[in-house]
């Protein structure tokens, strides 16, 4: 194994959930085996419904009572079994000799608590330290996970502080008392590219500095190729396969791995057609949006949200806007489908602005822009058939409600969904069927421009390589343009024609994909790429 | 935030004005003459007519409206026609009965609904869940004086533990003025049990399910003080509210609370003084009452400051 033989600090054995009756399956895990070493890094990767949270979840003793019991197996945390210790006896253990980071710094932390409280509340509950050894403590580790002027940090609260600051408070909160194994799930996933490099970087130096053995959770072939010494691979609550990660990324040997790996985006563009002459769908010039917060007595301020965006997207090409939270991507995106109203500039569709319209002027442009959106668990009504939310467009615009059902019948078809279920609702339809459904609802309208707001950012990635693919094919059909915003470098090189970088509410840099992910020229276009996780990595090219 | 206390406070003097403008208009134009009451049965019309002109109660309606108006702008209220005393006297006399009701009310109202409240989140679906919300149904559905007249018979002519009825100022011994709040309180403060238990329960369990939740239970953090501690803090929002509200629908059931207890407060005063078309003592309560709302509701505005590090004004 080329890794030192010392006895694991966790071992699983045969673990086994039953989920509760009338679920879609029996066993939420099912008969899963594996172990972690001191200051080993072992990914969990699989998708959603895999049983890889459960299995976390399990380990921490955290399984929600009554719904999800651990009915067989062993976890082993050096030697001790803890599916056999009382609730009051895992209390004492979680926090102290394990503890765990989760996907949503946010909201994983109580907003109406100092953090610096949230830290020294794990030392109150294991420790009898004193109030002014506790604070000692608490800027100490406030410290070793790097965050700056502790002293002024530990009384903010986490509504003050920057999601990766947030995610380090918590990391402050898991190690504090140097715990043996650290239960990290999905703890980059809501992070931006640049932020998610510097805690997985973060995690690698704790792990190896304290020993801790860490169990990842994660989605991301990406991260698993950046942290992971070992990976074991889920599908439907069973361990497919495990193994070090070389040999899993590189010579997988179950058919579900080679296409999980497979479906991981590459991050060097395939060639592309030069996009021919073709008459310009969308200009947007000096497009700006400001955002003004007033106070009665505090000064004005401003947020410029959007600065100076010129952007072009012609017949039959996709744009994509790729940025990080914060940098004015989406702003552009929503003042282009004209959802909010552009403090600046133009909009030019088909050459007729309509940056300045009015909710009446600006009726007969709203289908020619159409939008997709990032959450289809969200933006689809929960109370109306999809059959209804497709055809309510058009027959807004005035179609027959005959006409418009047919029409609606052809896109299900379109999108590869079964057309006699437009009787049916959203929540009768897996993620990827639903977002479908979202592009069928738009095409409906028959646009010129077709916005996606991250589209597949909610998606497990074997069903996002099927829904890019569907955009590309609509976009090919139908000689549309679009307009693709995205944080994800892996998604844009495989679906843009062009890129357009946005930092801080501005374009830094725009060009044909290829040229900007073969020489990026702007210092931030650099750092991004270079926060990729697994960029080192050739996903999908396998030895044998 | 001083500023904001200052607009508030600003804020209030027109909501006083049109309600100062309300309450004598519609003394004014619903039927009933103070004069004959005062006057009495046997009284004829120049007896009558006399007290209305020593009222002033034949001038034209605006004026009348513009002396009381600016009367009340240099503090005086003006002399009650029934209890021939200045209205601020009768007021302030009135005040501590009602003021030691209200308050008792909200405290025993608050510590036994917050408690049940998480309690019922906590046990969801389980007997104790059941037992609460049903009471709280039983709270809100029952009227104040059937539940006043019941405990009553209960407590203080079946058992004889507390008085029937009646009122000791606190200056008078606070054993007896404690006594003879305990049964009004109660009674009055069932409803807000109901009300504040039930809001309580609903937004605890809206939080129960929140992430930081799990963060506290994978810290090792004990059940109550993960109830207590973080749940109910992050709660407190709506509960904060719907007390507010509760103190502010109070002023409807001490009238009530008052006549069943006999106890001499302002809600007595206002049926009393309604009951003789005592004009000047009637529009005084009336903004004193409303008053009393928009204060209630700036104080709740900043108890959210308090629960909620991220309501900044």
């Amino acid at each position: 194994m080329g890794w030192p033989v010392t006895a694991p600090v966790l071992d699983v054995q045969g673990l086994t959930v039953r989920l509760p009756a009338g679920a879609d399956r029996v066993h939420a895990v099912e008969n899963v085996s594996f172990a972690v070493a001191p200051g080993e890094i072992v990914c969990v990767v699989g998708e959603s419904g895999s049983g890889k949270s459960v299995t976390a979840h399990a380990v921490m003793g955290l399984l929600p009572p009554g719904q999800l019991t651990a009915t067989a197996g062993r976890v082993l945390l050096e030697g001790d079994d803890l599916l056999r210790k009382s609730p009051t006896e895992m209390r004492r253990i979680r926090g102290d000799r394990i503890s765990m980071i989760f996907q949503e710094p946010m909201t994983a932390l109580n907003p109406v608590m100092k953090v610096g409280d949230q830290i020294a509340e794990v030392l109150d509950i294991h420790t009898r330290l004193s109030e002014r050894e506790r604070r000692a403590r608490v800027l100490d580790v406030m410290t070793s996970v790097h965050l700056p002027e502790p002293e002024r940090l530990i009384d903010v609260y986490p509504h003050q502080l920057s999601g990766g600051q947030r995610q380090r408070i918590m990391i402050a909160a898991a190690l504090v008392l140097d715990p043996v194994l650290l239960i990290a799930d999905e703890p980059t996933t809501a992070l931006d590219v640049t932020t998610q490099a510097q805690i997985l970087k973060l995690i690698k130096e704790l792990r190896a500095r304290r020993n801790t053995g860490v169990l990842f959770i994660t989605h991301d072939f990406g991260v698993v190729a950046e942290v992971a010494h070992r990976v074991v691979v889920m599908q439907h609550g069973r361990v497919v396969e495990q193994g070090r990660t070389e040999d899993v990324l590189r010579r997988p040997r179950d058919d579900y791995t080679r296409m999980l790996i497979r479906a991981v985006p590459s991050l060097s563009p395939p060639p592309r057609a030069p996009a021919a002459a073709a008459p310009i769908v969308l200009q947007t010039t000096d497009l700006s949006k400001t955002y003004l917060a007033r106070g009665f007595f505090a000064k004005r301020r401003e947020v410029k949200a959007v600065k100076d965006v010129n952007l072009q997207v012609r017949r039959g090409e996709t744009l994509g806007v790729v940025g990080e939270s914060g940098s004015g991507k989406s702003t552009v995106a929503r003042c282009i489908a004209r959802l909010i109203e552009p403090t600046g500039g133009a909009i030019l569709i088909e050459g007729a602005d309509v940056a300045r319209l009015g909710a009446r002027a600006l009726r007969p442009h709203r289908k020619r822009v159409q939008i997709v959106f990032q959450d289809p668990y969200r933006s689809l009504n929960p109370r109306r058939t999809v059959g209804a939310a497709i055809t309510e467009g058009p027959m807004n615009f005035g179609m027959a409600e005959s006409e418009a059902a047919t029409r609606a019948r052809n896109l299900m078809r379109l999108v590869g969904l079964d057309p006699d279920a437009l009787a049916r609702f959203p929540h009768q339809f897996s993620g990827g069927q639903r977002q479908r459904i979202c592009i069928a609802r738009a095409l409906a309208m028959e646009p010129e421009l077709l916005v996606a707001d991250e589209p597949v950012s909610a998606l497990d990635v074997s069903v996002q390589a099927q829904v890019l693919e569907l955009i590309d094919d609509v976009r090919k059909r139908f000689n549309l343009a679009v307009l693709f915003i995205t944080h994800d470098l892996r998604v844009a090189a495989q679906v843009c024609d062009r890129i357009a970088v946005m930092h801080k509410g501005e374009v830094v840099e725009e060009g044909t994909t290829a040229a900007v992910f073969a020489a990026p020229k702007h210092a931030y276009t650099r750092a991004l790429f270079d926060s990729a996780p697994g960029r080192h990595f050739e996903f999908g090219k396998f030895e044998v | 935030m001083l500023g904001y206390i200052l607009r508030r406070l600003l804020a209030t003097l027109p909501v006083m004005l049109i309600v100062a403008v309300f309450v004598f208009l519609m003394l004014r134009l619903t039927p009933g003459d103070p004069a004959a009451v005062i006057a009495g049965d046997n009284a004829n019309s120049e007896q009558v007519a006399a007290i209305r002109n020593s009222l002033g109660l034949d001038q034209p309606i605006f004026t009348q409206f513009f002396i009381w108006f600016g009367n009340i702008l240099r503090g005086d209220f003006g002399e009650s026609y029934f209890f021939k005393k200045t209205v601020a006297e009768l007021i302030t006399s009135r005040l501590e009965p009602t003021l030691a009701l209200s308050l008792a009310t909200i405290v025993i109202a608050v510590a036994v609904a917050v408690p049940l409240g998480v309690l019922a989140a906590y046990r969801q679906g389980t007997l104790i869940d059941k037992i609460v919300m049903g009471f709280s149904v039983l709270g809100f559905s029952v009227p104040v004086f059937v539940i006043g007249y019941s405990l009553i018979y209960l407590f203080a002519i079946k058992l004889n533990w507390l008085p029937v009825q009646g009122y000791q100022r606190i200056g008078d011994g606070f054993g007896g003025f404690l006594q003879r709040l305990i049964l009004p309180s109660v009674t009055l403060s069932v409803i807000y049990i109901a009300l504040i238990a039930r809001m309580t329960r609903t937004s605890v369990l809206d939080v129960m399910g929140e992430d930081y939740i799990r963060t506290a239970r994978a810290k090792g953090q004990v059940e109550v003080k993960v109830l207590f501690k973080h749940a109910l803090k992050n709660a407190a929002v709506p509960i904060v509210t719907v007390i507010g509200l509760g103190v502010a629908l109070l002023i409807g059931g001490v009238v009530v609370t008052e006549s069943v207890f006999t106890i001499p407060g302002l809600g007595r005063l206002t049926v009393d003084a309604v009951l003789a078309r005592d004009y000047p003592t009637i529009q005084a309560v009336i903004l004193l009452f409303s008053f009393v709302y928009v204060l209630i509701n700036l104080l709740v505005d900043l108890a959210y400051t308090l629960f909620d590090p991220r309501i900044r004004y």
